[in-house]
């Protein structure tokens, strides 16, 4: 199985981070709404928001380890058998899937360091707070991380139901691309 | 058209300098922040968490030699509320607690006075929070009145009052040390 993308096939590092990166979106999503809604004596109150910060901070360099593989690896073409307005909306949304995903980061990087506080991300580094000085600005930001989040999962969704649709009704490799690298043509 | 401008600014201005103003006026000097207005909440009851409101407005009259006819009035930003870690201030605004979209400001408006002697006295009145009307008495102490440096006459106090927060509605739990909150004002007055 090839590491490297080609022109007909994602390579294993493609597939790996893609379904890395799907975990993390699955998983910050519900961590984010589930630590919100805890009572002040759970366990999890104060773990809960400092994993998913952590996570979120990982998440971001493991994109940008994505995007620069995509630029210097390349991606594997379209199927021929996908029509013009498939292969335009399908990238017209994984265009919105990253810039949600940065956007969203950025957002919640604000609500944290909306004091001059730095965000420790495990127990490795802690990133340093940018001050913008925003009166209310964990509010601000706050509202924007919840209603981007809200947009990024239903954008998820209507990505699975095109990838879905592409396996069931298409019946193409579209789907099964995204699970192993093929090694013929 | 500028004339016209001009008479009504200058009536107006006459007006204003001829509503009856007492000598026994103050506006709280929230402007200067020669004012604050605290709280503390037990944490866990391990030690004392401490915030206050930043923006706040009010103003009081006070006679020293009538001061049972002392009057107040105060109202909050909610919003403003600041602890020191805008994570918690965030939660604090939210429908957990303040609610501040619903309820973005608090008022306290006096209904009475109890002169006990030497600068002490009770304040009674309604205190309106996350939208609960209840009545509430502040103990306060008159701290010194006199000309400040620039002109004007001050007149300052410090009050001290304890909430219970479920009484206006706040029931979030906290942990049995952290039922009430401890508020604590310290006002300046210029004279009007």
């Amino acid at each position: 199985m090839p590491v490297g993308n080609s022109k007909q096939s994602w390579g294993t590092l493609s597939i790996a981070l893609h379904w890395l990166v799907a975990l993390c979106v699955f998983g910050l999503f519900g961590l984010g709404f589930w630590m919100t809604g805890l009572d002040y004596y759970h366990a999890w109150y104060k773990q809960g928001p400092d994993l998913h910060k952590s996570i979120g901070i990982m998440l971001f360099l493991l994109l940008l380890f994505r995007l620069a593989w995509r630029l210097f690896n390349g991606h594997p073409d379209p199927l021929p058998t996908h029509t013009e307005w498939e292969k335009r909306l399908a990238h017209a949304v994984h265009l919105l899937l990253y810039l949600l995903l940065f956007a969203i980061m950025t957002s919640g990087y604000f609500i944290s360091t909306a004091d001059g506080r730095a965000i420790p991300v495990f127990d490795w580094f802690a990133l340093p707070a940018y001050p913008l000085g925003i009166e209310q600005q964990e509010e601000i930001a706050g509202t924007i991380h919840w209603y981007l989040a809200l947009t990024l999962m239903s954008l998820v969704g209507l990505h699975a139901v095109g990838a879905l649709k592409h396996h069931f009704i298409d019946k193409d490799e579209t789907l099964k691309r995204m699970f192993y690298a093929q090694k013929t043509n | 058209m500028l004339r016209k401008i001009a008479v009504s600014t200058f009536t107006a201005l006459a007006l204003i300098a001829a509503l009856p103003v007492s000598a026994a006026d103050y506006v709280i000097d929230s402007k200067g922040a020669h004012a604050s207005v605290k709280f503390k909440i037990s944490h866990l009851g391990y030690s004392w968490l401490y915030g206050r409101f930043n923006t706040f407005s009010g103003s009081f009259s006070y006679d020293e030699t009538n001061p049972a006819a002392a009057k107040a009035s105060v109202e909050i930003d909610t919003a403003s509320v600041d602890t020191n870690h805008a994570e918690r201030d965030k939660h604090l605004r939210s429908d957990d607690f303040l609610d501040v979209d619903k309820f973005p400001k608090a008022h306290f408006v006096s209904t009475g006075f109890q002169d006990q002697g030497g600068g002490k006295g009770l304040l009674t009145g309604d205190l309106t929070l996350h939208g609960v009307t209840k009545p509430i008495s502040i103990e306060v102490m008159h701290i010194g009145s006199g000309k400040d440096p620039w002109g004007g006459f001050r007149s300052g106090f410090s009050g001290a009052t304890k909430l219970t927060l479920s009484d206006f509605g706040i029931t979030k739990n906290l942990g049995p040390a952290s039922t009430q909150v401890e508020i604590m004002l310290d006002v300046e007055g210029i004279q009007q």
